[in-house]
């Protein structure tokens, strides 16, 4: 039986190197931030501010009308006409304009057919470019040639600003990495210096180490997740629409399974930095590409998509996502917690079982 | 209290330890001596419970180490070769954790340790960082928190090296005093002198036994004058080589 009055011995040990090493505090609470605000504005996937050259034939009311509207957006602006003289190609090539727009003559007469040239060096803008400017021409009024009036109407995030979508991502990619890399370090650090063969001599059992561990990062790794969660909300304005009681009970079941993640690599790596590397390693690059952070996971291949069912992420992204963007419940989201809770169920008691193994 | 036979410790085709046979009595005073590498450490770790042996059986109070390993941790201490407390904690925090470690309530713990707390001189330095302190204090404060629960068998893995000569007098006369308490001490050193402070002692080369007895006894034997000549002699190294 594993007994409480050790494990606390450890949790409180674990407290007083916490609150002692500068390092851990910056891996808690400024890498967080950091992380965050570079993210957060690096990793705007919105266009804004393309610049249009426009050469306008027709110079009527109507053609006024339509780039008028172009400009009015804050997604293009119009570069100056005397760069008209060059050819698309030139201006592309030196990157003058990522678009024009030419207006025939007879526009708003007989003619409605507008030429948008895109620069399709980076296919992504070219794809929002083009979009953008149907939806500008639409709302304009001016009917498109095919004669289909479609009118979509978006959910939960009717600008489509990216940051409704990275924000949530953000708090799932920098709360795994964090809390792995805890208590990853936390018992590499102890074999390091030794002290690991002082508590391996002691009755304390494999079991109470691993839960005097994680108890405390457990609450700093809660408190990481408000932290960046305000931060997250002041900064990019994303709503919250869910109940904050769901968002805690799920979050640190996340929370939970990333700790248990780095246990299970401290009981593999030998040294701090190789655990930290591994931590990293195993956090950082998965979750971005295969948690559905930046990806859907349904246009991935085949194997790909049965690997992101072992990425703690894909989980709680489909949770905060929901909680905050379309303000689930419980049940609309118990799968994925289960699956959570599961997970680091298992990593647990492998963990536990390597532990064991260490000693013989 | 100790009773080994046909211990054997190998680390692949390396066998660190070889066939040692050993019967360590209550209050004894048992030093390993030997050569880096001779075998000393592996065989107090797997004596302490820290390495499986490969075969071979230790009993410790009877119980085997192996099946019993759980009631035979709360009876040792162990201070390692390498200074093992937590350098980020307060001196008092480290035996604060120990103590803690084991189940041993604290204050009455520290309460009996008191006099040995004053002897080391560690009394009003239990609030200090144990990062600040001399290498001799961390290294008395190390036996103080193995000493936490009271275990009537101790092991100290080097507990000298890296102190100074009188440190090491003050050290042995506490190590001593432990000794006539019952408690059965464990001992490895590489300092000759130091060895005639044991009541017995076991050479040890190459993982093996080469002489093993009471000092004195062991240096009428071989007719020696000093720890010093007596290693050298058993280990086969002449004078000559030195």
């Amino acid at each position: 039986m594993p007994s409480f009055s050790r494990i606390r011995a450890i949790a409180e040990k674990e407290v007083f190197h916490i609150l002692r090493d500068s390092r851990t505090l910056a891996i808690i609470f400024l890498m967080p931030l950091l992380q965050l605000i570079i993210f957060g504005y690096a990793m705007n996937m919105e266009i804004r501010q393309v610049p249009l050259l426009v050469d306008d034939l027709a110079m009527n009311s109507s053609s006024r009308a339509l780039v008028s509207a172009f400009v009015n957006t804050d997604y293009f602006v119009l570069i100056a006409k005397e760069a008209g003289t060059l050819k698309p190609d030139e201006l592309f090539r030196e990157r003058r304009a990522q678009a024009t727009l030419t207006i025939p003559k007879d526009f708003g007469a007989f003619q409605h057919r507008v030429l948008l040239r895109i620069d399709a060096s980076d296919p992504n803008s070219a794809q929002m470019i083009q979009n953008y400017a149907l939806g500008i021409v639409n709302s304009t009024g001016v009917r498109t040639e095919a004669g289909i009036d479609l009118r979509a109407q978006i959910l939960y995030n009717p600008d489509l600003k990216s940051s409704f979508f990275f924000v949530p991502g953000l708090i799932a990619l920098i709360l795994v990495m964090v809390c792995a890399l805890l208590t990853s370090i936390s018992i590499s650090r102890e074999k390091e210096m030794g002290t690991m063969e002082q508590i391996l001599v002691s009755p304390v059992s494999a079991t109470e180490i691993l839960f005097g561990k994680v108890i405390p990062y457990l609450i700093l790794g809660l408190l990481d997740a408000l932290i960046i969660l305000a931060v997250g909300m002041l900064l990019f304005q994303v709503p919250f629409r869910g109940d904050f009681s769901v968002f805690l009970l799920f979050t640190f079941l996340y929370v939970l399974t990333s700790l248990c993640l780095g246990l299970l690599v401290s009981t593999v790596a030998k040294t701090q930095q190789a655990a930290m590397m591994m931590a990293l390693g195993l956090t950082l690059l998965p979750t971005l590409l295969l948690s559905g952070y930046m990806f859907p996971i349904t246009s991935m291949p085949v194997i790909l998509q049965k690997l992101t069912y072992i990425i703690p992420a894909r989980y709680y992204l489909q949770i905060i996502r929901g909680i905050m963007l379309k303000g689930n419940n419980i049940a609309q989201l118990y799968q994925a917690g289960l699956s959570l809770l599961s997970m680091s169920v298992l990593m647990l008691i492998v963990a536990a079982r390597r532990f064991k193994l260490r000693l013989s | 209290m100790i009773h080994t036979s046909h211990l054997v410790k190998q680390f692949g085709s390396f066998k660190a330890v070889d066939e040692i046979n050993l019967e360590i009595g209550r209050g004894e005073i048992f030093g390993f001596l030997g050569a880096n590498g001779a075998g000393k450490t592996t065989t107090i770790r797997m004596l302490s419970g820290l390495l499986k042996p490969s075969s071979g059986e230790i009993r410790i109070d009877d119980l085997d180490i192996v099946r019993h390993s759980e009631q035979i941790k709360h009876k040792l201490g162990y201070m390692s070769q390498k200074f093992s407390l937590y350098p980020d904690l307060k001196a008092v925090e480290n035996l604060q954790f120990y103590a803690g470690i084991y189940r041993v309530p604290f204050e009455p713990a520290l309460k009996r340790l008191e006099p040995l707390l004053e002897q080391f001189g560690l009394s009003s330095i239990l609030n200090t960082l144990t990062q600040d302190l001399p290498m001799g204090y961390k290294q008395r404060l190390s036996l103080v928190a193995a000493l936490m629960h009271d275990p009537p068998l101790v092991f100290l893995d080097e507990p000298t090296s890296g102190v100074d000569p009188q440190a090491r007098r003050e050290f042995w006369q506490v190590i001593n005093d432990l000794a006539n308490l019952g408690k059965t001490i464990i001992v490895s050193t590489h300092f000759m002198d130091e060895a005639e402070y044991c009541h017995r002692v076991i050479i040890m080369q190459d993982g093996r036994e080469v002489a093993l007895g009471n000092p004195a006894e062991l240096k009428t034997k071989h007719g020696s004058a000093n720890m010093q000549e007596l290693f050298l002699k058993v280990l086969g190294v002449s004078d000559a080589k030195l």
